[in-house]
């Protein structure tokens, strides 16, 4: 069976004054897939992530997302995406308990949704020591992870990750994935961007972007067959040197 | 930061309230001439070529006086009597009335001082013309104002000075508050999130309103129990009327600094921004100096200051007792304002950059 996109792009381009971050960029996601973005620093990838999410209008080109228009449905792509920015972006200044009740009531959930959410998110992340203490005070890694599950709160149908394990140590990062691959089992699209070539290897598709343009694009294992190299580093090496 | 928010405001109110000095010009003159006569028409022809008095009205009646004067359209009322010039060439002594409009007390004390210099400059004229009539060394002639001051009887400055001093500290602490807010989270990172979320941009202002209007209000309650304690300020009016022209007041106030906080990047700019048109609205608000000394096309930019409204219809409801009625224009100008500026805060809340 072949499976709808939930995101297509087709020479979505973004230029600030004479400099263009995003040139020309076309490609599909798959519902359920774990889609990664890569690139290095100053690539363009939250650039074209932040147009995909409908926070910034593309220059040109063409993109839906969710099955809308990021020029003339950005709203309603809102309602159907969750997102985690790379800087941590939840009120350092609220509790966890809080910030959720907080982001749920944005998202339109009715009280009860969000006690029920909220206590198996607690559960699920192990914070309940901490549910009641301002999320300013929690360890980065921690922070990550509470950022991720209120990204999906609402059950959004893509979650968009930037840079999501910045930072972090290799254990959290590791649990971070999981955490990811249980979003997309359960029929989260997931599109993540990153620049460790290892967690690329996590993903079912990646591009690389290099230079605001999108160079390769493939499952990790048919781009190492493409660049007859061992691992993702290396391809990603092999393209960023040209 | 809520200790910083009520304690910086109280030390503001005690120490602003005891300080500052007026000049007085453009007094808005009125009379009532009972006399009709050469002498009563020369006393009000000196009254017009001072520089002090302008706008001159004749009233027919006490009782129209008395309106005009509570509107604030007089400041000095000028009462002359019945046979002013019979008395005064037989008696060679008068009295005149002088109601003076002491809302501000300072301004009425020297408005006071100009009248009285008038009329015994008047009053030496006089003697000069009846010396030349008469041709005999005759005693002076003398004319005694009797000055009643309305609204603020004992001139007591203070009273006059800390309702707009409450006014000044519930704009500044609201307006810097919202100023500084969204721009704040621009700066950490959290409007990003919230502009991800399908939350509506009237939403969004609305919430941002919203604790700064609790604030406001928390101030004014504050600013008023602090004026009767410690001032012993009078407050004549209804207090309800006091509170819902202040609802609406900080409302424009809060679009102002939302409105900046849209427009800038960072905190410093919003806070620029800010001080600059607190700056202006405060000189310009007649707090310290009376509006109708200034320039008529400053007089004109003043119409747009939300704190000249503020200040006029504190000062109108606790020291004279206005009514709804009588403030009605100044509450429908800061509506008015109040729906310009909150507009103006969500067209300008951008969601998609």
């Amino acid at each position: 069976m072949k499976k709808e996109n939930v995101i297509e792009a087709q020479n979505l381009t973004k230029m600030f004054g004479d400099f263009t971050a995003v040139n020309a960029i076309s490609f599909e996601v798959k519902k359920g897939e774990i889609f990664g973005f890569l690139g290095a620093n100053g690539a363009g990838k939250t650039t074209a992530m932040k147009m995909l999410i409908g926070i910034s209008k593309p220059t040109s080109g063409k993109a839906n997302v969710a099955g809308f228009d990021v020029f003339t449905n950005a709203e309603d792509i809102k309602k159907n995406i969750g997102y985690m920015s790379q800087k941590f972006a939840l009120y350092d200044d609220l509790t966890v308990k809080e910030n959720i009740t907080f982001f749920g009531g944005i998202y339109g959930l009715s009280r009860k949704q969000i006690k029920e959410k909220s206590n198996n998110l607690i559960e699920a992340l192990g914070l309940e020591e901490v549910a009641n203490k301002l999320v300013g005070a929690l360890p980065l890694g921690w922070k990550q992870k509470l950022s991720f599950s209120v990204a999906l709160l609402h059950d959004p149908k893509i979650v968009f990750l930037d840079e999501p394990t910045g930072g972090v140590d290799s254990i959290t990062r590791r649990q971070f994935w999981e955490m990811i691959y249980k979003a997309a089992n359960q029929g989260t699209t997931v599109f993540v961007t990153t620049h460790y070539m290892d967690e690329a290897e996590y993903c079912d598709r990646v591009s690389i972007m290099v230079n605001g343009k999108i160079e390769a694009l493939d499952t990790p294992k048919k781009l190492k067959q493409q660049f007859k190299v061992a691992n993702m580093n290396d391809v990603f090496l092999k393209l960023a040197r040209g | 930061m809520l200790p910083i928010i009520f304690v910086l405001p109280i030390l503001q109110l005690v120490i602003l309230s005891n300080a500052a000095t007026f000049e007085v010009k453009n007094i808005k003159f009125g009379y009532i001439d009972n006399d009709h006569t050469s002498t009563s028409r020369a006393l009000v022809e000196k009254f017009n070529a001072s520089t002090y008095f302008n706008v001159l009205t004749d009233f027919p009646s006490e009782a129209l006086a008395s309106a005009s004067m509570l509107k604030g359209e007089v400041d000095v009322l000028l009462q002359i009597p019945h046979y002013f010039e019979r008395d005064l060439q037989k008696e060679k002594q008068n009295k005149l009335g002088v109601t003076i409009n002491a809302i501000d007390g300072a301004a009425a004390g020297v408005e006071n001082v100009y009248v009285k210099q008038i009329v015994q400059r008047f009053n030496q004229n006089i003697k000069v013309n009846l010396l030349q009539v008469s041709d005999k060394q005759i005693q002076p002639i003398t004319i005694e104002t009797i000055p009643l001051f309305w609204y603020n009887k004992t001139l007591n400055y203070k009273t006059f000075m800390v309702p707009g001093i409450l006014v000044l500290l519930v704009t500044m602490i609201t307006l810097f508050l919202s100023g500084m807010n969204i721009v704040r989270e621009k700066e950490i990172g959290t409007l990003e999130q919230i502009n991800v979320t399908p939350i509506k941009k009237s939403q969004f202002i609305i919430g941002k309103l919203f604790p700064f209007w609790v604030i406001g209000m928390g101030l004014l309650t504050v600013g008023l129990i602090l004026a009767k304690v410690i001032f012993n300020v009078p407050m004549l009016g209804s207090l309800p009327l006091m509170y819902l022209y202040t609802s609406i007041y900080i409302l424009v106030i809060l679009g102002i600094g939302l409105f900046i906080s849209n427009f800038t990047d960072t905190q410093q700019q919003a806070m620029f921004i800010a001080w600059f048109f607190t700056v202006i609205f405060i000189l310009m608000s007649g707090l310290f100096t009376p509006i109708e000394s200034m320039p008529k096309w400053a007089q004109t930019l003043t119409e747009f200051n939300p704190i000249r409204y503020f200040v006029e219809v504190m000062r109108m409801v606790m020291l004279k007792g206005s009514g709804f009625n009588d403030i009605l224009p100044q509450l429908l100008k800061t509506a008015l304002y109040a729906f310009i500026m909150n507009g103006l805060a969500v067209w300008s809340y951008k969601k998609t950059n």
